[in-house]
C-alpha cells in the first residue's frame, strides 16, 4: 500500500466513521428531544375501517416512524429530511387536503381512499407502493395519518362518488367526449393533443405555490390515482384537491363523463388501448373533417 | 279583579319601557366610524394584464385592466382595504340574504367580497369561457370547482372567519379575496381610500384594517352619538 493509497483509504474510513457518528447522534437527539409522535390522546383512539379491517393509530405510529417519517416528517407536515430533494412535495397531513379521493372537492377522503393511496403509491412521484406492508399495517397507518389534523375529529368524510356502469366504447362516445374536452376547456392546461402544453400549463402552481405540471396523456404514463377507466372517471369528477385540477362533478352528467373517459384514452397514444384503436381507424377515414381542438374551434372559447 | 290585573300589567310594561329608554341614552346604531386608508413609501406597480390568450375576455376591456394587489388612488390612498370591527361588536352575526361574486371579463367582481361566516355565497360565471374557482382556504377547507359558461351559480358558504385568496388556474391573472368575518360592521375602501362603518351603538371598539399585501393594522376607537374618525397608514414596499 503506497502512502497515497493509504491516505485515501484513511480519509474514506474517517468519513464513513463521521457519517456513522452523525447518524447515531441524530438518532440519539431524537430520543432525547420531546417526541412529537409520542402522542396526544387522539393518537391512541383514532381508528380506521377498511373492508372489515380496523386500523389502530397506536400501531400506525410505529410504522409511520419507521417508513414514512423520512419524507412526511416528524410533524406530519411533509417536511421530513428528504422533502427538500423531492418534487412533487410529500403530502402535508396537517392540512388534510388529499388529491386522490372518491369524495367531493373540499371534503375529507374515506379511509378506503387513503388505504388505496398507500397501497398504490403515486407513480411519477417519490411515494412508492406499500404493498409490502400487510393490509392490517396499512390500515393502522391510515388511522395514524388521521391524527395529524383536527378535522378528522370534527368532520365526516364526504359521500363517495357513485360511478354508474361504464357505457359502451363507441366512436359516437369518443366524439362526444372530444366535444366535452373542447367545451370544458380541458385543453387549456392539458393541451389540444393531451401533451400538457395548453396555454395555461406553464403558469400552474399547487396550493402551496410550488410549480406543478398538468398530466401529459401522450406519454402513456399511469394516472396518479389509479389506472382503470373508473379511476379516470373519478379523477376528473372529484378533482385533485390541493392542485389546479378542479372538480367537474357539478357540470358533467354521468353518461357524458364516460364519453370523456373514452376520449381521454385516445390521447394516450403510447399506451395501446381499445379506445385508441377505434379512434385511429376512425381518424384514418374522417380525420380531415375533424375540427382541431383549441381556441379557434367551435365550442367554449371563441 | 280582572280590570285590576290588566292595569297592573300595563303599569309594569310602561315602567319597563321607560327604564329601557333611560338605560341606553342615545338611540342604538346611530354612531359610525369613518376614515381614510393611505400608504407611505413606494407601493409595487400594478401591471396591465395581458388577456390575449383569452380573446373572449380581452375584448371586454377597452384598455387592459391591471392587477389589483395594491390598488392606489390620488393622494396615496389605498383601495380594497377591508375595515371592520374586530372587538367590542354586538352586530349582526347572521345574514338574511346571500352575497354575489361574479367572474366577468376574466376578472373577479368585486375584487374583495366581504361576507359573514355562514352567509350564503353565490358565484356566477358571466363569461363565454370556463373558469375554475379555487379558493385557497387554510382555516376553512379549500376546494376547486370547474364552472363552464352557462353553468348555474355555485352555491356555497364559509363556516369560519378567514381572508381567503381566490384564483382561477385556467386564467392565472384572476385573483381576488373572500373576506369572511364574524361581523356585519364592515366597509371596504373606495378609490379615494375612505370607509364608513355605520350602525354602531356608542361604546369602545377595536377596528382592524386589512390589506391583502400589507396585512392588518388595528386601533381602538370610542364611538359616541355621531361619527368617530380612524385613519390607517400602511407602509408600502415596492415588492
Amino acid at each position: 500500500m503506497t502512502l497515497k493509497k493509504f491516505a485515501v483509504t484513511f480519509a474514506l474510513g474517517s468519513m464513513a466513521l463521521l457519517t456513522a457518528g452523525a447518524t447515531v447522534s441524530t438518532a440519539q437527539s431524537h430520543v432525547n428531544s420531546p417526541d412529537p409522535l409520542l402522542g396526544t390522546p387522539s393518537v391512541a383512539t383514532e381508528t380506521s375501517n377498511i373492508d372489515g379491517i380496523t386500523g389502530h393509530a397506536e400501531s400506525g405510529k410505529h410504522l409511520y416512524r419507521r417508513f414514512c417519517i423520512g419524507c412526511h416528517g416528524p410533524d406530519g407536515n411533509g417536511q421530513g429530511m428528504n422533502a427538500q430533494w423531492i418534487d412533487p412535495k410529500p403530502r402535508d397531513f396537517t392540512e388534510a387536503t388529499f388529491k386522490c379521493r372518491s369524495t367531493p372537492t373540499g371534503t375529507l377522503p374515506t379511509d378506503e381512499d387513503l388505504y388505496n393511496a398507500i397501497t398504490r403509491g403515486f407513480v411519477t412521484t417519490n411515494m412508492p407502493s406499500w404493498r409490502p406492508l400487510n393490509p392490517q399495517q396499512r390500515a393502522d397507518l391510515v388511522a395514524f395519518i388521521k391524527t395529524w389534523s383536527p378535522r378528522w375529529a370534527k368532520e365526516k368524510p364526504g359521500a363517495s362518488l357513485n360511478i354508474p356502469p361504464e357505457t359502451a366504447i363507441t366512436i359516437e362516445s369518443i366524439l362526444h367526449g372530444r366535444e366535452l374536452f373542447q367545451k370544458l376547456e380541458c385543453w387549456k392546461c392539458h393541451g389540444p393533443e393531451g401533451h400538457a402544453d395548453g396555454p395555461s400549463a406553464s403558469t400552474l402552481t399547487d396550493s402551496k405555490g410550488n410549480p406543478i405540471l398538468p398530466f401529459n396523456f401522450s406519454t402513456g404514463e399511469r394516472f396518479m390515482c389509479g389506472d382503470s377507466n373508473r379511476d379516470l372517471y373519478r379523477i376528473f369528477m372529484t378533482g385533485l384537491d390541493g392542485s389546479p385540477m378542479p372538480s367537474f362533478a357539478d357540470v358533467i352528467q354521468p353518461n357524458d363523463a364516460w364519453d370523456l373517459v373514452h376520449f381521454l384514452r385516445t390521447l394516450q397514444v403510447a399506451l395501446p388501448n381499445q379506445e385508441l384503436t377505434l379512434w385511429q381507424t376512425y381518424k384514418a377515414a374522417h380525420g380531415k373533417d375533424l375540427k382541431p381542438i383549441g381556441p379557434d374551434s367551435a365550442g367554449g372559447a371563441q | 279583579m280582572r280590570m285590576k290585573f290588566f292595569a297592573a300589567l300595563a303599569l309594569t310594561v310602561a315602567m319597563g319601557s321607560a327604564l329601557m329608554v333611560f338605560a341606553t341614552p342615545p338611540p342604538a346604531g346611530s354612531g359610525s366610524i369613518t376614515g381614510k386608508v393611505t400608504y407611505t413609501g413606494t407601493p409595487m406597480k400594478m401591471k396591465p394584464i395581458d388577456m390575449s390568450k383569452e380573446p373572449s375576455c380581452a375584448k371586454q376591456h377597452a384598455t387592459p385592466i391591471t392587477t389589483e394587489n395594491v390598488a392606489t388612488g390620488p393622494g396615496n390612498t389605498l383601495q380594497w382595504v377591508v375595515v371592520y370591527i374586530s372587538a367590542g361588536d354586538e352586530g349582526t352575526t347572521t345574514a338574511s340574504q346571500g352575497v354575489r361574486y361574479d367572474q366577468k371579463g376574466c376578472q373577479y367582481l368585486p375584487h374583495v367580497l366581504t361576507m359573514l361566516a355562514g352567509q350564503q355565497l353565490q358565484i356566477y360565471n358571466d363569461d363565454q369561457t370556463s373558469h375554475n374557482i379555487h379558493p385557497l382556504a387554510k382555516v376553512n377547507q379549500e376546494w376547486n370547482k370547474s364552472q363552464p359558461p352557462g353553468s348555474p351559480p355555485i352555491d356555497t358558504k364559509w363556516d369560519k372567519p378567514e381572508f381567503i385568496a381566490v384564483k382561477c388556474n385556467i386564467h392565472p391573472w384572476m385573483h381576488g379575496y373572500f373576506a369572511v368575518l364574524k361581523t356585519s360592521h364592515v366597509s371596504i375602501t373606495g378609490e379615494d381610500g375612505t370607509f364608513d362603518i355605520k350602525g354602531l351603538s356608542p361604546g369602545k371598539y377595536t377596528v382592524t384594517a386589512w390589506q391583502e399585501q400589507y396585512g392588518t393594522k388595528t386601533q381602538d376607537v370610542t364611538v359616541g352619538a355621531g361619527a368617530a374618525t380612524a385613519n390607517f397608514v400602511f407602509t408600502a414596499t415596492p415588492y
